[in-house]
């Protein structure tokens, strides 16, 4: 009988750490996890990538549909290559699609906003691996900066 | 100057003679074939001396440390505006770090001090003798089912002190201080991630499972059967496993979010 | 400096006719790394079916010596048969197997202080058997009805008196009716009751169940009474051994002196040390 209890109790004990992790799964984390099931890869050259880092995310129109994967310099002139891991769901982006480097408010974190462009009979979609051209890197304040001067400087 | 090099050598061949009769102490408990029928008693047994038992420091440790978490990370957010990522800063800070890292260290006081306790006081009083005499492999019988439920208790009662210090900082944050519900999950959703986070803890605290009931374990298997031995051999366990935890963090930490 | 040629000549072959149990051959035993020797050259025959006693002064390493037969100790010289079989050279399985043959009672009792007499006695027949609980509850009772505790088989341990404690290890000793019992000590602390109940029960054992026993002790009187062969153990190893009879007979001073427990003689009063004269003028002088 004693040891009844005792498994009862064990048992008991099982089901809360099992309920906790569920918790934490469905409730704290982010389960939808964009990356964990089938992608795909796309690339893209940036002047500037600002405080973009890896595991970055990349969203259409606020919602994430990936995240930054690998960023390396690329090229005779060293330009940051970003790649972007995509969720298979969302394969039928044109190859006209746009991305720039966002910022999440005045002092968010940075992340990619991808645009997807107009389709037409001549525009095909971006497959795995393909490489999106029509790029706007980061707004770098020192710059911005810079630029307001020069411009007043102009009057 | 030569007495004191050979001080160093006594000290390094006893840590290296004690690891090594620590390692084979475990090998020997949980290398063999397990007999389910005889085992399984013992396990709940052990469970729940180990887990249940401990349950309940864990949840109100939890819970505090949740609510302070709250409230630290309110009164800082507030001064930037950002109180809106007060759920990301309460969910991370618990599931990467304090989450596991405390239950241990309350584990290894809670628990561990008990194992080591038990152990040392069987072998005081020749109950571990007794049971080699009898054809009872002490080690089998005594040792691996302690092992195995601190192993798997571990993990499970770092689980429960996340969810319940979130629930914490819940509390305070949005009930208490009028952060925005839905912001508050929604902004941790967002920054917390299966893989990278939980699954992260979780290897964490099985790691620090391991460590410090084998330490609790082998601190009162090896202990002097005297009642001066026995609580030094406590102490030990606490001390040893506690400092264990904290530098095995570090070096986890840096490989895994490094 | 007493040395085994000091062994009566009359028992200088001791129960050559008899099976032996266990043979300790010359073993050479020492606690940690040689820092403290316990035993030198030491050799014992415990005849088949026999109560032997073994004797010394306290602080002799009497409680080594079952360890050592037991093989929870591994002596540095020598070996040590049980039925033939050098127990020390066996692999682990073998060695548990082998001591299933042999049990030990030991001198706090060690009873499992988490569980009931009841089922301390069941333990080894639970642990080592797959009979069926029916028939593990007659067997326990049988047994804790030899020691007289069948009454007390709901109490935990820490209920028990010393005397008690020591009986229901005792039935849990010879639970699964080993052929060799070892009793440690099993009449120190004991009030002369329970200390006469127990030499009953060595007594009883041995007859009705032909049980090896080795009873180690230093209470002369009691075990005079029912050994049939006697050690004598003394600056690490045998100093003498006998029937009862022939040591009662014996001139040798040293197993004189032990018997009618003299307090200095050919075994020292005084722990070995240099004299008293050289130790406090040493100190002096090396002040």
């Amino acid at each position: 009988m004693e040891s009844r209890n005792t498994q009862l109790a064990v048992g008991l004990f099982v089901i809360i750490g099992i309920l906790a992790l569920l918790f934490l799964g469905l409730r704290a984390a982010n389960t939808s996890a964009v990356t964990s099931g089938e992608t795909y890869r796309l690339y893209a050259k940036f002047d500037n990538i600002g405080g973009l880092k890896e595991r970055s995310p990349v969203k259409v129109g606020g919602v994430v549909v990936g995240r930054v994967s690998r960023i390396t310099l690329s090229g005779e002139y060293y330009e940051p290559l970003v790649e972007m891991t995509i969720s298979a769901t969302y394969n039928k982006f044109p190859d006209t699609s746009s991305v720039s480097i966002l910022t999440s408010g005045l002092l968010g974190e940075q992340y990619i906003g991808l645009n997807p462009g107009f389709i037409d009979e001549t525009v095909e979609m971006l497959q795995d691996g393909d490489q999106i051209y029509d790029t706007k890197s980061a707004l770098v304040l020192e710059d911005l900066i810079g630029q307001f001067l020069f411009s007043q400087g102009n009057d | 100057m030569l007495d004191r090099i050979a001080a160093l050598g006594r000290v390094t061949l006893d840590t290296v003679a004690g690891a090594g009769a620590a390692l084979l102490m475990l090998l020997k408990a949980l290398i063999g074939k397990p007999n389910v029928r005889k085992s399984w008693p013992l396990l709940m047994q052990q469970m729940y001396a180990v887990g249940v038992l401990s349950l309940i420091i864990i949840v109100v440790s939890g819970l505090f440390i949740g609510m302070v978490l709250g409230l630290q990370g309110y009164n800082i957010l507030v001064d930037f505006g950002a109180e809106q990522s007060l759920g990301p800063m309460v969910a991370l800070s618990l599931l990467r770090e304090l989450g596991p890292v405390v239950t241990a260290l309350l584990f290894a006081g809670r628990a561990g001090s008990s194992l080591t306790a038990e152990i040392g006081l069987m072998k005081a009083t020749e109950q571990l003798s007794s049971l080699e005499m009898m054809g009872v492999d002490p080690l089998r019988r005594v040792i691996a089912p302690r092992f195995w439920a601190g192993f798997y208790s571990m993990p499970l009662l770092a689980l429960v002190f996340s969810a319940v210090g979130i629930f914490g900082g819940y509390l305070v944050g949005v009930r208490w201080l009028g952060v925005d519900e839905g912001a508050f999950w929604s902004v941790m959703q967002a920054n917390v991630e299966w893989g990278q986070d939980i699954v992260n803890g979780i290897i964490k605290s099985l790691v620090f499972a391991f460590v410090v009931t084998w330490i609790a374990l082998h601190k009162g298997y090896s202990c002097t059967p005297t009642s001066v031995g026995i609580s030094r051999a406590t102490t030990s366990t606490v001390v040893t496993a506690s400092l264990a935890v904290l530098g095995l963090d570090f070096v986890l930490t840096a490989l895994m979010f490094g | 400096m007493q040395t085994a040629s000091h062994v009566p000549s009359q028992s200088s072959s001791p129960c050559a006719d008899d099976e032996a149990l266990v043979v300790i051959d010359s073993i050479d035993f020492a606690h940690g790394f040689g820092a403290h020797q316990v035993y030198r050259g030491l050799s014992m025959r415990i005849p088949k079916g026999k109560i032997t006693a073994v004797m010394g002064p306290s602080g002799i390493g009497k409680t080594t010596l079952l360890r050592l037969i037991g093989a929870q100790l591994r002596p540095q010289q020598g070996k040590i048969t049980f039925a033939g079989v050098d127990i020390h050279a066996l692999g682990r399985t073998e060695l548990y197997d082998v001591r299933k043959r042999m049990s030990m009672l030991f001198q706090s009792g060690a009873l499992f202080t988490d569980m009931t007499v009841y089922d301390n006695v069941a333990f080894p027949l639970r642990e080592h058997t797959e009979l069926p609980e029916s028939m593990i509850d007659t067997i326990v009772k049988l047994k804790l009805e030899a020691v007289g505790l069948r009454g007390a088989r709901h109490l935990m341990p820490a209920e028990l008196s010393g005397g008690m404690a020591r009986r229901a290890a005792l039935a849990r000793a010879i639970a699964l009716d080993p052929e060799l019992v070892m009793y440690d000590e099993p009449f120190a602390g004991q009030d002369p009751i329970s200390m006469g109940v127990i030499v009953k029960l060595i007594k009883e054992l041995n007859q009705s169940l032909g049980v090896t026993s080795i009873v180690v002790t230093h209470d002369v009187a009691e075990v005079m009474t029912i050994a049939d062969y006697v050690y004598i153990i003394a600056n690490k190893t045998v100093v003498g051994h006998g029937t009862p009879a022939e040591l009662k007979r014996s001139s040798n001073p040293l197993i004189h002196q032990f018997l009618h427990g003299e307090a200095d003689g050919p075994v020292p009063f005084h722990y070995a040390a240099p004299s008293l004269a050289d130790d406090l003028l040493g100190a002096q002088h090396a002040r």
